[in-house]
């Protein structure tokens, strides 16, 4: 396992031009080609506005000002990690050729999927950081110089994610059906439409199980760095969750190893 | 393992596993719910692909892989490539490797030629750079220029296989494996393919051939390797190793057209035909009308029938070897031995045969009235053979009438296209007969030999080195 993982640096040129051809190919054909990797998140956040500031102004949160970009701020990530497990779950199986045809590390494909859908993110932050100063986030320096690492966590817990999901949906395909439905739950069970901070009194019970949620500690990082007022409080949380991404990677990556040998024979 | 040695696989047997109980539930749910998953990652069938497969390759050696289909070819390539590993035993390879296996695995279809190319290269093992060198040499040898910034889901599939084919070419392996891929493009592409793996050999690679091309295996291999429903049959002289498997594919067409032969007889013996129905024998009195007729004799499938006061009992084909047999070479003798038996004495009668193609065409008919043999008398047990001294077909399937009748017609016994041979011939001429024939020609024409691929001249290409 140690001697595949100590491989992977020798493909980082073959995991990069394969990202660029996941961009490439994903507008190839269209007008106005990358161009939209910014209008869709644009779009989104029109919409809310538009929605929660004069349809139906009672459906946002009190206490939070501008409801639309803080949703949005949890959404962004969201949509990166969702994807990204959408795509890995089915990368294996769509890349069936490679595998059988070509000596290639297998794990190259979900990496190249999380990675393609973190560019993806990166793009839509232009949008997000205009409205923020447009609305006059509280940004501040030091907070930014966090984002970064909880870039990094998200990653690396994705990845550990679409390593497991990958290897497994070879072996059973409804996963990816499983997938779908799990995703519309954990959605919900993360505080991105309404926030951990701000939940009434009622449902104070079920923060112990929000607790559990690994999302739920990367949204609220984002919501304080890019959102809240005052200090980066979930810091703790973070570096926890961190590290156990780092050791999920591990046992992940162990998973993916163990039924490596079974891929070309059964995709 | 030697350091003049390239490939080493020793003792390798692969095990395929197969999980038909699963798949019939396929789920993860149904596996979870009937808690069987355990259970059920167990494989409940296995099918050796490979068993105890030993070889060495030494380096700068062509060893050429020949077998039936599923007989492990591609499995050892796979191998060999390290796509899939071995249940048992080990392989090791010294050198980059580059596998033809499938040409273009890993294109993308909305991104261009180009990035495709250069995606591709990296895959198989270059670096960005070593790809830009090589860029204009492979679009060359790929003849893209035209097409190369086109998405690659506008290619033909021969576009396709061509660049491909360039890339993993350019790759400049040390062990370049191909399998069964060079039927991809025109005959002159197919004759530059043969150029480079000749520059190949003569540059001390080695190469690992899977092929059904016996000739390309016997002209380019300096060793050929036959398997055999996973096991190795033979090793060795290419020229040697091929002759046996040819040997072995007759004899199990052999066995084969046996089969056949004795369902047809079966089916026809069990079908109840009425002996007056009129004989569209070859007509003693009418032979033209014979020829145009073939073509609704053919429709009329095979069969039997007669008032069977004469009978057939046996018909059989007889090599130059006098073994009875199915399989015979274009040029080889054949007899067509026919057992017959007469209860009684009969004094009119014919006994005819006619050859047929496939597509129903009369190769030849020809029967004792018409070679103006008058009949007296059969009785008893007898025998005729119909010697052909020279079987001089072109390759192919061939059907057999054999029947005895009147000389008016009226059928004793008539068998319908109910033996089968089968011709072989190293020549793919076309046609309905080989005559035998020889060219000669005066004046100043030369051929260079077949059997050697053109090697290119030095001042057409600079090898590296």
């Amino acid at each position: 396992m140690f001697h595949n993982l100590a491989q992977l640096p020798r493909y980082r040129a073959l995991i990069q031009s394969l990202v660029a051809r996941e961009l490439k190919a994903r507008y190839r054909g269209s007008v106005l080609g990358f161009f939209w990797s910014f209008i869709n998140p644009l779009t989104l956040l029109l919409i809310y506005t538009f929605v929660f500031k004069y349809v139906m102004p009672a459906a946002a949160i009190k206490g939070i000002d501008n409801y639309p970009l803080f949703m949005f701020v949890g959404l962004l990530p969201w949509t990166w990690f969702a994807s990204s497990l959408t795509e890995a779950s089915g990368v294996l199986i769509s890349g069936g050729n490679l595998i059988k045809k070509v000596l290639f590390p297998a794990e190259i494909l979900p990496i190249v999927t999380v990675t393609a859908n973190m560019v993806h993110f990166f793009l839509a932050l232009p949008i997000l950081v205009v409205f923020l100063i447009y609305y006059k986030a509280p940004l501040t320096v030091g907070e930014l110089l966090c984002f970064p690492l909880v870039v990094l966590v998200q990653f690396i817990f994705t990845l550990a994610c679409a390593l497991i999901l990958s290897a497994l949906t070879v072996h059973f395909r409804d996963i990816k059906d499983i997938l779908s439905n799990v995703l519309t739950l954990w959605f919900f069970a993360t505080p991105i439409i309404y926030s951990y901070l701000h939940m009434p009194e009622t449902a104070q019970a079920f923060k112990k199980y929000l607790d559990l949620n690994p999302f739920t500690h990367l949204v609220i990082s984002y919501q304080e760095i890019l959102f809240f007022d005052g200090p980066f409080g979930a810091w703790k949380k973070l570096a926890v969750l961190g590290m156990a991404s780092v050791l999920f990677f591990f046992t992940a990556y162990w998973i993916f190893d163990r039924l490596r040998d079974s891929f070309a024979e059964e995709v | 393992m030697a350091s003049s040695t390239a490939i080493e696989v020793s003792r390798v047997s692969k095990i395929y596993r197969r999980f038909s109980h699963r798949k019939q539930f396929a789920t993860l749910k149904s596996a979870l719910l009937t808690r069987s998953l355990i259970k059920n990652l167990r494989p409940d069938e296995t099918f050796t692909a490979l068993n105890d497969v030993s070889l060495t390759v030494p380096k700068g050696r062509t060893l050429g892989v020949i077998g039936r289909n599923g007989s492990g070819k591609s499995t050892l390539l796979k191998l060999v490539a390290g796509i899939t590993k071995p249940s048992t035993g080990t392989v090791k390879v010294d050198g980059r490797i580059s596998a033809l296996i499938e040409l273009g695995a890993g294109f993308h279809p909305e991104i261009s030629g180009r990035e495709n190319v250069f995606i591709n290269g990296i895959m198989l093992g270059l670096t960005k750079r070593e790809v830009t060198q090589r860029f204009d040499e492979i679009v060359e040898f790929a003849e893209m220029k035209e097409f190369i910034d086109a998405p690659v889901k506008t290619y033909s599939s021969g576009m396709y296989m061509r660049l491909g084919f360039a890339v993993a070419i350019h790759v400049d392996p040390e062990v370049l494996l191909v399998d069964e891929v060079l039927a991809v493009g025109d005959e002159g592409f197919t004759h530059k393919c043969l150029d480079k793996f000749a520059e190949f050999k003569r540059r001390n690679k080695t190469i690992l051939l899977v092929t059904h091309s016996l000739a390309m295996v016997e002209r380019f291999c300096d060793e050929a390797l036959w398997l055999d429903a996973g096991r190795i049959k033979g090793s060795g002289d290419p020229k040697r190793i091929v002759g046996a498997y040819i040997t072995d594919v007759e004899r199990r067409e052999e066995q084969e057209l046996a089969a056949t032969d004795a369902r047809a007889r079966d089916t026809a013996d069990a079908a109840i035909v009425s002996p007056d129905e009129p004989a569209s024998a070859v007509l003693p009195d009418n032979p033209v009308e014979t020829a145009t007729a073939t073509g609704d004799m053919f429709r009329a499938a095979e069969g039997r029938w007669g008032s069977r006061e004469v009978e057939i009992t046996d018909v059989d084909f007889v090599g130059a070897d006098a073994e009875a047999g199915h399989v015979f070479h274009s040029g080889d003798r054949m007899d067509v031995r026919i057992r017959m038996r007469a209860p009684l004495p009969i004094d009119d009668f014919v006994v005819g045969i006619g050859i047929f193609n496939t597509e129903g065409t009369c190769c030849y008919g020809t029967n004792t009235y018409i070679e103006e043999l008058t009949p007296e008398s059969i009785h008893g047990d007898v025998e005729a053979v119909f010697a052909i001294e020279a079987l001089d077909l072109i390759e192919g399937t061939y059907k057999v009438d054999v029947a005895i009748h009147k000389v008016d017609g009226y059928p004793y016994d008539y068998h319908r296209l109910l033996y089968t041979f089968r011709v072989k011939s190293r020549a793919k001429d076309v046609g309905i007969y080989r005559p035998r024939h020889s060219w000669r020609f005066l004046g100043d024409v030369r051929f260079s030999d077949p059997r050697h691929p053109r090697v290119p001249r030095p001042s057409d290409r600079d090898p590296r080195p």
